[in-house]
C-alpha cells in the first residue's frame, strides 16, 4: 500500500484539493482511504465518508497533533491494509509551522494557500523544505504572474519537489497531481522503522504536561527563555 | 517550439464516443470554448493542461505535432503548459508596480528576457482607462488597472504556449484591444465566455455537452462582420458611459455623435 501525508495550514484547501483526487482515483479503479488527524471534534470526517471509501478519524486531544500522528503512523496503515486499500491518505491537522509529520516511507505533499503565502514564502518551515509535491492551492485568485513569483520562491526552498497549482473548487490540477501521486508513491508493506524526515521539537517542559500557572517557580523541564 | 495540440479519443459523461472524437489546435488560432456549466469546459482544459494519455476521466489523449509528449518536452513546461487570465483583478503582493515587474523580469530563467518592465506597463496604460503609474502600489489598483496589467503581462512576458483567457467579461478596459493583444502572438488562445463579443473573437467555436465535444463551429464572414457591428455597438455604449462617468450631460449626443466620434 501506499501512504501519501498531506500537511499545510489550516483552511489552505487540504480538504478541497483530496476530495477531487479520491474521486478521480476511485474512477480509475484504485481503492483509497482517509486517515483525517484533529484536536478537536470536527465533521470533516463526514465529508470524506460521503465519499463511499474507509474514513477514520484521530483526536490528539491536548498532544501536538503531529507528534500525535508520528506516534499512531503504524496502526494507521494497518487499519487501511485490513480494509484492503492501494492508497491511504492522511490529512493532518496542520498547526504549527515548525512541525512537518513526512517520513521516508511516505510520499508527502505540502498544501501552500497561494494567497496567505505570497508575501512570505520564508516563513514556511520544514513542511516545505521536505516535502515530495508542493500544492499551491487557491490559485485562481492570485495573478499568474504572482503564481509564477510563488512557484519561483518556493523551488528555491525545496529545489527537488514538484510543484503543482491547484484550483481546489473548480478541482483543475488535481488530475496532474492524481497522476503524479500514483506515478510516484511506493508501495509497502508496514511503516514500522520509517523516519521522520524532519526531528519534531521537544515537548516536555511543564505546560507540555499540564501546568496552567504562570510564573518562574513553574517553569520546568526543558525551557527556552528570551534574552532581552 | 510545436505548431499543434492534437486532442482525441475521449468520452462524455455518459460514457459515449465525444461526437467530435479528433480536434487539432494550432498556434495561432482563437478558440472560444462555450457551453453551460458542468458540460465539461473546464475538463477540456485540465486533459490539454496535464497532457492527458488516455488515463483521465474523459479518456482524451493530447498529442503534440501528432506525438505523446516526452518527459523531455514536460520539463520545458514545468511552470505550466498553460497561462491563465482568470476572474480575479485584484494582485495580492503589495509592491510598487515597476518593482514587481522588475523582480519578475530577474526570476526568469529563459530566453525571452527582451521585454522590459517599462514596456509592459506602457501596453498596460494602452489598455486602462486610467494609466497606471510605475510607482503605484499593486494592491492599490482598481481593478481595470490591475487586469489591464496582468493582461500585458501575460500578453508580452510568458512562456506557456497556451493561454486560457477565463470569463474576462466585466473587466472594466477595452476587451477588443486585450484579445487582439493577446492573440496577436504566436500562441494558442482558449477562451472560455459567455459574452457574444468575446465568443465571436474566436475562429472557432467549440461547443461542449455533456461533457463531450458536441461540435466545431468555424466563424463564418456573416458572424465575423456582426462581431465587428457589435464591437462597434458596444464603443458606443463605452463612449456614453465615460460621458456620464466624468460628469458631462448627453445633450445633442445621438446616434450620429456616436458614430462621428467612433470614425
Ligand atoms: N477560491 C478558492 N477557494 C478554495 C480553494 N480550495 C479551497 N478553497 C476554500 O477554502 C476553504 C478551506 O478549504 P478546505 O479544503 O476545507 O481546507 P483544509 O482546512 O486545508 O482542509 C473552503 O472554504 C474552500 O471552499 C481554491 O482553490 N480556490
Ligand atoms: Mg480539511
Ligand atoms: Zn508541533
Amino acid at each position: 500500500m501506499n501512504t501519501i501525508i498531506i500537511g499545510g495550514g489550516p483552511s489552505s484547501g487540504k480538504t478541497s484539493m483530496l476530495l477531487h483526487i479520491i474521486s478521480y482515483m476511485t474512477h480509475c479503479g484504485l481503492k483509497p482511504s482517509v486517515c483525517k488527524i484533529d484536536c478537536i471534534k470536527s465533521n470533516d470526517d463526514l465529508i470524506y465518508k460521503s465519499m463511499n471509501i474507509p474514513v477514520i478519524q484521530g483526536l490528539s486531544d491536548s498532544i501536538c497533533p503531529d507528534h500525535f500522528l508520528a506516534t499512531n503512523l503504524p496502526d494507521i496503515f494497518m487499519w487501511s491494509t485490513k480494509n484492503s486499500c492501494t492508497h491511504l491518505f492522511i490529512e493532518t491537522a496542520g498547526l504549527c509551522n515548525r512541525c512537518a509529520p513526512f517520513t521516508d516511507k511516505t510520499l508527502n505533499i505540502c498544501v501552500i494557500d497561494s494567497m496567505s503565502s505570497i508575501k512570505s514564502p520564508e516563513k514556511l518551515g520544514p513542511l516545505v523544505t521536505t516535502a515530495d509535491i508542493i500544492s499551491m492551492t487557491k490559485t485562481d485568485v492570485i495573478s499568474q504572474a504572482e503564481r509564477e513569483v510563488l512557484s519561483y520562491h518556493l523551488s528555491k526552498l525545496n529545489p527537488t519537489a514538484e510543484i503543482i497549482c491547484i484550483n481546489g473548487l473548480s478541482g483543475f490540477g488535481s488530475q496532474t497531481l492524481a497522476n503524479l501521486i500514483i506515478n510516484k508513491s511506493n508501495s509497502i508493506e508496514d511503516l514500522e522503522g520509517s523516519k521522520l524526515k524532519y526531528p519534531m521539537p521537544s515537548a516536555n517542559c511543564a505546560y507540555c504536561v499540564g501546568e496552567i500557572r504562570i510564573g518562574k517557580d513553574y517553569q520546568q523541564g526543558m525551557i527556552n527563555k528570551m534574552s532581552f | 517550439m510545436f505548431n499543434e495540440i492534437q486532442v482525441s479519443g475521449g468520452y462524455d459523461k455518459d460514457g459515449n464516443s465525444e461526437k467530435i472524437s479528433y480536434i487539432s489546435f494550432e498556434r495561432g488560432n482563437v478558440y472560444s470554448i462555450v457551453g453551460k456549466t458542468g458540460s465539461g469546459k473546464t475538463q477540456l482544459i485540465e486533459d490539454i493542461e496535464s497532457l492527458n494519455n488516455g488515463e483521465g476521466l474523459t479518456k482524451r489523449i493530447i498529442l503534440i505535432d501528432g506525438k505523446l509528449p516526452d518527459e523531455k518536452l514536460r520539463n520545458e513546461y514545468r511552470s505550466g503548459f498553460i497561462a491563465h487570465l482568470s476572474q480575479n483583478m485584484n494582485y495580492i503582493l503589495d509592491m510598487p508596480v515597476i518593482e514587481f515587474l522588475k523582480m519578475r523580469q530577474k526570476l526568469k530563467t529563459s530566453k525571452n528576457k527582451n521585454t522590459s518592465p517599462e514596456e509592459i506597463l506602457d501596453t498596460a496604460n494602452e489598455l486602462a482607462g486610467e494609466k497606471i503609474k510605475p510607482h503605484e502600489v499593486l494592491t492599490r489598483l482598481s481593478g481595470g488597472q490591475g487586469r489591464s496589467l496582468m493582461i500585458s503581462d501575460v500578453a508580452l512576458n510568458n512562456e506557456a504556449p497556451v493561454i486560457l483567457i477565463d470569463e474576462i467579461e466585466n473587466a472594466g478596459i477595452d476587451k477588443v484591444k486585450a484579445l487582439s493583444l493577446l492573440t496577436k502572438k504566436e500562441k494558442i488562445t482558449l477562451i472560455i465566455t459567455h459574452d457574444p463579443l468575446i465568443a465571436l473573437h474566436g475562429n472557432k467555436r467549440i461547443v461542449m455537452q455533456n461533457g463531450g465535444i458536441y461540435s466545431v463551429i468555424d466563424r463564418s464572414e456573416h458572424e465575423k462582420k456582426l462581431a465587428e457591428f457589435l464591437a462597434a455597438f458596444n464603443k458606443k455604449i463605452d463612449i456614453t458611459r465615460e460621458l456620464i462617468r466624468t460628469g458631462k450631460t448627453l445633450k445633442g449626443v445621438d446616434e450620429f455623435v456616436l458614430h462621428s466620434v467612433l470614425e
